[in-house]
């Protein structure tokens, strides 16, 4: 029977002539392309001296980011949670008291919100599940470290400083068709 | 016996019966959506508009059509009528107008709302609404207020549907709360912010087919999608003492009363079984709930059974596991 994908080597067993037997114009033939790269462009970096271009899209950091008036955005809805195909996102909500207007965006919000780093495949799937658009993947890297419990990731690393000169950019994750809609007046949660 | 066609599938129903309640006899997809009729309510239905049909055939000795959509929970099956739900373009096109209006003055504040996930409107919004809205209004903006300390309301999201005044009516002997003003600005209210204070007034949270009526004992505590709906009974000398415990571990979140497949109660339950008994221990588990595939509810349950236990589905069959 011939195979349907073509993609089988069929083996042979034919005996090897005596000028394939002596190995040694295979050796010759193998070490002169190694000897051909010293003489071409180095493909690898030194890397903590040198860091590569990322890609525009590069999914790093997890950022929880505050609106234009430095309210928290993320009401703890839970979807970035049920998305999540590491169950790596854990959440507490909390009702706004009277007086933490300025806190929080909504009525609701988390008072802990955790990322177990160790867990997370960086899919980006949290940022497309938001509706809020509170979550963000970054640009940065997660630092490596010696102790596990390091990298459950606390709402004191996630969310963003309220000072508008060191709040974490991303653009990068927002396209324009995505920049489009958030001008779009009738989607309320542009208004907000 | 009265013979009706509802989407080219017959049956044969009595006298007196709505063509609602014969297309949940045949059951499926044929059955229109309902938000404001609730079979164990008496005087409901024929308000929210969302389950209109079209009548092809009025009777067999008038076979002449219905001139407009008719809601079906409110009309009575006549002998050799013709029916239209899944079938027809017209009737789909009116539910997507219907959607669009309950939708009108909802916040749409689904992240924050505790119904998020079991919730009529966001199913039928997701069936039937538009991505966008039309109007550039403001929509309607209520104050939320806590009606009695077990129970809060978000008039923000309701729909008008009375279910719950109905409940009250019918389940409690004093009713202590109704609808003040009149369309737009139609309101529930409690006479003067008196507490509800009946033994069964929690059976309105389950009631409401929004998140209008909340549970306080309940609110942000998590999201239904996270919590695993448990079968659970224990003797009540006031009520029945069959809830679905939501657990999340060997904790109890909330108790509500078991829901049918068509999302109504099987049994009221009383106050004390909902909103205090909160402890493993007051109650006798029997095993996890059978979730709609399709729930987002049945997204992060890991079911383990053991061998010989029984879950009584949502879909109303009750069936043995191996």
């Amino acid at each position: 029977m011939t195979s349907l994908t073509k993609r089988s080597k069929v083996v042979s067993n034919k005996k090897m002539t005596f000028w394939e037997k002596i190995y040694l114009p295979a050796i010759v033939g193998g070490m002169w392309i190694t000897f051909g790269h010293l003489f071409k462009k180095k493909i690898t970096i030194r890397y903590p001296e040198v860091k590569r271009e990322f890609s525009d899209i590069y999914r790093g950091k997890h950022v929880l980011k505050r609106d234009d008036e430095g309210r928290e955005r993320c009401t703890a809805c839970g979807l970035c949670a049920v998305a999540c195909p590491a169950e790596a996102i854990t959440m507490i909500a909390a009702e706004r008291k009277p007086g933490e207007e300025k806190l929080y965006r909504e009525e609701k919000y988390a008072s802990t919100y955790e990322i177990n780093m160790l867990r997370c495949i960086f899919c980006g799937f949290c940022e497309e599940a938001c509706p809020k658009e509170a979550i963000f993947l970054t640009r940065e890297i997660v630092k490596a470290g010696y102790e596990r419990d390091k990298f459950i990731y606390g709402k004191d690393v996630l969310v963003e400083p309220v000072d508008p000169a060191k709040r974490i950019d991303i653009t990068r994750r927002q396209t324009p068709e995505v920049l489009e809609f958030k001008k779009d007046k009738n989607q309320r949660h542009n208004v907000h | 016996m009265l013979r009706i066609t509802i989407d080219n599938i017959l049956i044969e129903v009595e006298e007196g019966t709505t063509i609602l309640q014969a297309a949940r006899m045949i059951g499926g997809g044929v059955v229109p959506p309902a938000m404001c009729y609730y079979s164990k309510l008496k005087g409901s239905g024929g308000k929210c508009r969302t389950c209109l049909v079209k009548v092809a055939q009025g009777s067999a000795k008038d076979p002449r059509p219905m001139p407009k959509l008719v809601a079906s929970c409110s009309t009575p099956v006549q002998d050799g009528m013709v029916v239209e739900n899944k079938i027809s373009v017209e009737v789909q096109q009116a539910r997507e107008g219907i959607v669009e209006l309950l939708l009108l003055n909802h916040p749409l504040d689904c992240p924050v709302c505790d119904q998020a996930g079991e919730c009529d409107l966001q199913d039928l919004a997701f069936g039937f609404g538009m991505e966008e809205t039309e109007t550039i209004e403001p929509r309607r903006e209520y104050p939320v207020v806590d009606i009695g300390p077990l129970i809060k309301l978000h008039m923000n999201r309701c729909i008008h549907c009375y279910r719950c005044v109905l409940t009250a009516e019918q389940i409690t002997k004093k009713r202590a709360h109704g609808m003040l003003y009149r369309g737009d600005t139609m309101e529930i209210s409690t006479f003067i912010q008196t507490a509800i204070e009946n033994d069964f007034s929690g059976n309105m949270i389950d009631v409401c087919p929004v998140g209008a009526l909340t549970d306080r004992t309940f609110r942000f505590k998590s999201r239904v999608w996270f919590l695993n709906p448990m079968n659970a009974h224990r003797e009540c000398s006031s009520c029945g003492g069959k809830v679905t415990a939501w657990m999340f571990g060997s904790e109890i979140y909330r108790v509500t009363g078991r829901k049918d497949r068509f999302g109504e109660l099987e049994e009221f339950i009383c106050n004390e079984c909902r909103f205090e008994k909160k402890d493993i221990s007051d109650w006798v588990i029997e095993g996890p709930r059978k979730i709609k595939r399709q729930s987002v509810i049945s997204g992060n349950q890991y079911e383990h059974l053991k061998k010989g236990s029984i879950i009584h589905p949502i879909e109303g069959t009750t069936e043995p596991q191996e």
